[in-house]
């Protein structure tokens, strides 16, 4: 009950490891070599939201200094996430350039056919 | 002059950096060529500089920026990465030259320019991950060099290069997220990301969120392996290996598995090891176990490969085995051991590579039965590969026997008898695996394909040389190997809980 009353509590982590589950079993699980890489921006960015939940800190206002407040919420989660964005887009941009590649010399994305046709002489 | 010595741990990353750009807007094979040479010829200079200044005047701090530490991003130089920045650098330097004749073989025209772009943005992120001292920066740096070794992989000539790079990126990048994983959780416990804080603020933390730290310990430990191919993580090695320019691979076998073992070696012990009792965290035993693994499992399946560049590739997940035994051991002769196979492995491998390289680059082929009788018509080569394949094996007298020493001595300090004979069973499988191919290569008659070889061109002769004769001396003298490697060694127990 208690457990169950945490994860209810905390519902955004459970959020973030089951996206994190299903970004590493649609890697794994899947032939197709743009699913495969559609799986790995899913697992990235649970790891994003790994990052900037516990940022947030509660009763604190936008990172902006002021007079008036004294209680901010923490801007440096934000700025690795943004650096690890840009990481992930430069990835898949590679993984999508190598897509179209393995595609123009193999005719096809499936990662078992191409397996089977390299097996061929 | 001074100013210029001031910056140096900067300009270490930032030359090759700004050299990238460079060739990327000259966009011409034969002036990127250059550029690359250049560079390559810098960085070594670069680091030895670094290395004499830490060995003068200890630890370098170097704040990215001026900014101070631990708000800013610290670059910080002590033996053990110094060590490290002058491997990665020489063998740069000294494989630079056989470039450009193996480029010029196996890369179209078009392509050359970029070729030596990605190869300077690799050696910016390898170099900037030994030199940093903040966790989120060597991420980045670990993704740069990484994306970089993804292209220089699929520029291989067999069609075959495109689907391992993707496959390595898909492996490569599972691995740098969990990492990142990891430094989160750290950044959640001490509230920092540099390398030094952390290791000082964990230890309060232990005492109400050990399961937490574990959990961080695990991920840096599985993403960190990841990238450097230890036992069950390896499977994007063989086919990344067998399948890039032959250049490419003697380059990253010598270097990017290095530079993650050197990560691994400060996060086990500058980090963790320096807030938390290693006796509470299990790795070291998992370590071993799968070095052992390596060891053994690795090396057998290196016999039966026909396909030479294969071999060696699994052979250096089992040398790699050799490398993390020593980290496992945790003490002084096992971890000097591992330090030291670091650079042994890394000249061995380079020349195993470089020659085979040259073979590809004059009998066209590297399939073990195709290359009957090469010894005949390329004896210098081949020379230099019987140097490094005895070195593999641990002869007395090459650097291989150095290491393999040092390993089994930390393994009787620890009184376990049991490593010792697998480190001697994994040698004489090695001496398999070596010795075949030397008998295929001096003892037979020669085949079509080497019929028509005869030695390459001395650009492509004289680093393969040098290298096959460093395995030689540094196995005789080994001041500036093992020396150097006992010292950091030393500095890195010295500071265990």
């Amino acid at each position: 009950m208690d457990t169950i009353a945490t994860l209810i509590a905390h519902y955004n982590y459970v959020v973030t490891v089951f996206l994190m589950m299903t970004g590493l079993y649609i890697v794994v699980a899947r032939g197709n070599l743009v699913k495969k890489l559609i799986g790995l921006a899913i697992f990235q960015t649970s790891v994003y939201l790994l990052y900037i939940e516990p940022g947030k800190i509660i009763g604190g206002t936008a990172p902006i200094l002021d007079p008036a407040f004294s209680i901010y919420t923490n801007p440096l989660p934000h700025v690795l996430i943004l650096t690890a964005i840009v990481v992930g887009v430069a990835t898949l941009a590679l993984g999508l350039a190598l897509v179209v590649r393995i595609n123009e010399a193999y005719g096809t994305v499936e990662e078992d056919e191409i397996i089977r046709r390299d097996r061929e002489p | 002059m001074s100013a210029v010595a001031q910056h140096l741990p900067a300009l270490q990353v930032v030359v090759p950096l700004l050299g990238a750009v460079l060739v990327a807007f000259l966009r011409r094979g034969g002036p990127a060529f250059a550029i690359a040479l250049a560079v390559s010829w810098a960085m070594p200079a670069i680091a030895v500089a670094l290395l004499w200044q830490v060995l003068h005047t200890g630890t370098i701090s170097y704040a990215l920026g001026g900014w101070e530490p631990p708000f800013g991003i610290e670059y910080r130089v002590d033996i053990l990465n110094a060590f490290v920045l002058v491997l990665v650098s020489g063998v740069g330097a000294v494989t630079m030259p056989y470039a450009y004749r193996s480029v010029g073989f196996e890369i179209p025209e078009e392509r050359r320019a970029w070729f030596y772009c990605m190869y300077l943005l690799c050696l910016a992120g390898l170099l900037g991950i030994t030199v940093t001292g903040d966790a989120f920066n060597a991420f980045v740096f670990l993704e740069i060099s990484s994306l970089a070794t993804y292209v220089l992989i699929a520029l291989g000539p067999d069609r075959r290069a495109l689907l391992a790079a993707f496959q390595y990126l898909i492996m490569g990048t599972i691995g740098a997220t969990f990492y990142v994983i990891g430094v989160g959780l750290l950044y959640l416990l001490t509230g920092s990301l540099n390398l030094a804080d952390v290791a000082v603020r964990l230890e309060p933390a232990w005492a109400d969120h050990a399961r937490t730290i574990v959990a961080a310990l695990a991920f840096i430990t599985v993403g960190i392996s990841l990238k450097l191919a230890l036992f069950p993580l390896h499977a994007w090695l063989p086919n990344a290996y067998a399948y890039a320019p032959s250049w490419v691979t003697a380059f990253l076998s010598a270097t990017a598995t290095k530079v993650a073992i050197y990560l691994l070696i400060r996060y086990f012990f500058s980090i963790f090891g320096v807030s938390i009792d290693f006796r509470h965290l299990p790795v070291t035993e998992i370590v071993i176990a799968l070095s052992v693994a390596a060891m053994l499992i690795a090396s057998l399946i290196a016999v039966f490969e026909t396909d030479v560049k294969r071999m060696l590739a699994y052979s250096s997940v089992a040398q790699i085995g050799y490398i993390t035994l020593g980290i496992g051991l945790v003490n002084q002769a096992g971890l000097t051991g591992g330090l030291v196979h670091v650079v042994n492995h890394a000249v061995m491998k380079a020349v195993l590579f470089l020659a085979l390289g040259a073979i590809f680059f004059r009998a066209g082929t590297v399939k073990l039965d195709e290359l009957a009788g090469i010894g005949r018509r390329m004896p210098l080569t081949m020379t230099a590969f019987t140097l490094a394949g005895f070195s593999l094996v641990g002869t007395p007298g090459t650097v291989g026997f150095i290491s393999k020493w040092y390993l089994a001595v930390g393994a009787l300090d620890r009184g376990w008898w049991l490593l010792v004979a697998v480190i001697v069973a994994s040698s004489m499988i090695a001496l398999i695996y070596v010795g075949r191919v030397l008998e295929v290569a001096w003892l037979r008659a020669p085949s079509p394909q080497s019929g028509k070889a005869s030695e390459p061109p001395l650009a492509m002769l004289l680093p393969v040389a040098v290298m096959a004769v460093a395995t030689v001396y540094f196995g005789i003298d080994t001041e500036w190997t093992a020396g150097i490697a006992g010292a950091a060694a030393k500095a890195l127990l010295g500071g265990l809980r």
